[in-house]
């Protein structure tokens, strides 16, 4: 069984969010999804500093067999991107939910927060898939 | 539920995230497939590839039927145990199947075709032999396992007996020897030295195991493909199929033509296409970031192309593929990734060979 942490916020297309208590939300990709991409090859992010509207398509994650859109899953400014990430992507298979983290955002509107799932819903979500 | 070969609950064991290929349940990567790709390039690692389909050819007309079958000449094989590449066509000249062939005598070959193209394989060749003095016998009591890297030769004489390592120690590349219940050959599909062991199935477990205990890497089809296409081989179905000929898919050099006398399935299509002029499947490197993958399209001086295989390349660190393109391609292309277009470099397909960049 995939390991979803029930600290986090999750959005239906597998990013996990965490509080970081400041007003500002950590973002990566859960373990379900490291999982389907299969081994991470290069990570591209958004830029510190740029705007980001919930649903936006603003960084890649790109595997050995697929690139795929991560999403913003809060509105924001981005103020911290996993840097790390650019000569260590497996970093994102290895460790989703710590050393694989992406980007970090200042939220505009903490309240959109509850339109993500928690873990069990985050957890049904993927057993219908 | 599909095929499964005798190794299949060892793949589970070993954890191995299994996939459907062609009607198999076959194992994608036990873990990384990036390491498992290493393993081959720095020491060993081990592919069950029992999936594929063993022919084997016997009679007085053995020889000439496949001269008529196959584009590469059989009759230039005159050692006991030497293998060929081939291939064979439909009267267009399209490619049925690319395969190899070993030469016991002129009476006796064995074919070793692909898994996912097994029973056009089959009719098609039991269909051309209805003409020949010859028998055709599918060993599917066969398990094969391949196993690839610069520790290969050591890692078999770890597991074999000192008797039986002896009869192969050294030997050449494209070479087959029955050694004891095993067909031991120099082939393989990485670009590294190596091995593929065709074994009875009943045995295949226990020479798993060994080459486990004998810390061989199990690899999957994930590290096959990068492996293989980082050695410019070409993969049937994606690179080839009955849509195009041996020349447009850099498999004219096994095609022989020489004797001009000898006919086969396909030759005088191949003749009229020559003349014509053709594609030609190229190699691509990407430097930039990205991964250059199946289907996309690609912008050359003569015109336009397609990627028939693309992958990030753990060897190299960039991204490569093969395409197929307008003869007159230039030194760059560009391709259609998302959301931009990107210059790449035009190569021969062959990129790693022996652990090392050919670039």
């Amino acid at each position: 069984m995939s390991n979803i942490p029930a600290d986090l916020k999750y959005a239906s297309t597998h990013e996990w969010v965490r509080d970081e208590g400041d007003g500002t939300f950590t973002i990566g990709i859960t373990e379900h999804a490291q999982d389907l991409l299969g081994d991470m090859v290069f990570v591209e992010l958004p830029e510190v500093g740029d705007k980001v509207s919930v649903g936006d398509d603003v960084a890649v994650a790109e595997s050995v067999k697929a690139a795929s859109d991560i999403y913003a899953p809060i509105s924001g400014e981005v103020i911290a991107i996993n840097e790390d990430l650019e000569d260590a992507p497996e970093n994102v298979n290895n460790d989703p939910y710590g050393d694989g983290w992406l980007f970090r955002i200042k939220a505009e509107d903490s309240g959109e927060l509850g339109n993500l799932l928690d873990a069990d819903a985050y957890e049904a979500s993927i057993d219908e898939d | 539920m599909g095929s499964r070969t005798p190794l299949y609950d060892a793949h589970v064991e070993a954890g191995a995230k299994m996939v459907d290929f062609h009607g198999w349940d076959m194992p994608l990567n036990y873990g990384s497939q990036i390491e498992e790709h290493h393993a081959v390039r720095r020491s060993c690692g081990m592919f069950d590839v029992s999936h594929m389909t063993i022919v084997d050819v016997a009679g007085q007309q053995a020889q000439a039927f496949l001269r008529y079958l196959l584009v590469n000449d059989v009759a230039k094989l005159k050692t006991e145990g030497k293998a060929q590449y081939t291939s064979m066509l439909n009267e267009q000249g399209g490619v049925i199947d690319d395969l190899i062939v070993y030469h016991f005598s002129d009476t006796s070959y064995r074919l070793v075709v692909n898994s996912a193209t097994r029973e056009r394989d089959l009719g098609w060749i039991e269909k051309v032999a209805a003409d020949f003095d010859v028998t055709i016998n599918e060993r599917d009591d066969m398990a094969m396992i391949a196993v690839q890297g610069p520790e290969s030769e050591a890692k078999l004489k770890a597991v074999l007996s000192s008797e039986d390592f002896a009869t192969i120690e050294g030997m050449k590349p494209f070479l087959g020897k029955q050694v004891g219940d095993l067909f031991i050959a120099t082939t393989g599909y990485t670009g590294e030295k190596g091995y593929e062991i065709i074994v009875p199935a009943d045995q295949v477990n226990d020479l798993w195991k060994q080459l486990l205990a004998a810390d061989v890497a199990p690899c999957g089809l994930g590290a096959r493909d990068t492996l293989r296409l980082e050695a410019g081989m070409n993969l049937y179905g994606q690179d080839m199929d009955e849509s195009v000929t041996p020349l447009e898919s850099n498999m004219g050099w096994s095609v022989a033509f020489e004797p001009t006398d000898r006919d086969f399935i396909g030759r005088q299509a191949l003749e009229q296409q020559k003349q014509a002029g053709h594609h030609k499947l190229v190699g691509l490197v990407m430097e930039d970031k990205g991964v250059l993958r199946h289907g996309l399209k690609v912008i050359v001086d003569g015109g336009e192309g397609v990627i028939t295989s693309g992958t990030f390349s753990p060897s190299l660190g960039f991204s490569i593929a093969m395409a197929r393109v307008p003869a007159n391609v230039g030194d760059t292309a560009q391709v259609e990734m998302r959301k931009k277009q990107v210059t790449v470099k035009v190569v021969k397909p062959a990129f790693v060979r022996n652990g090392q960049s050919v670039l």
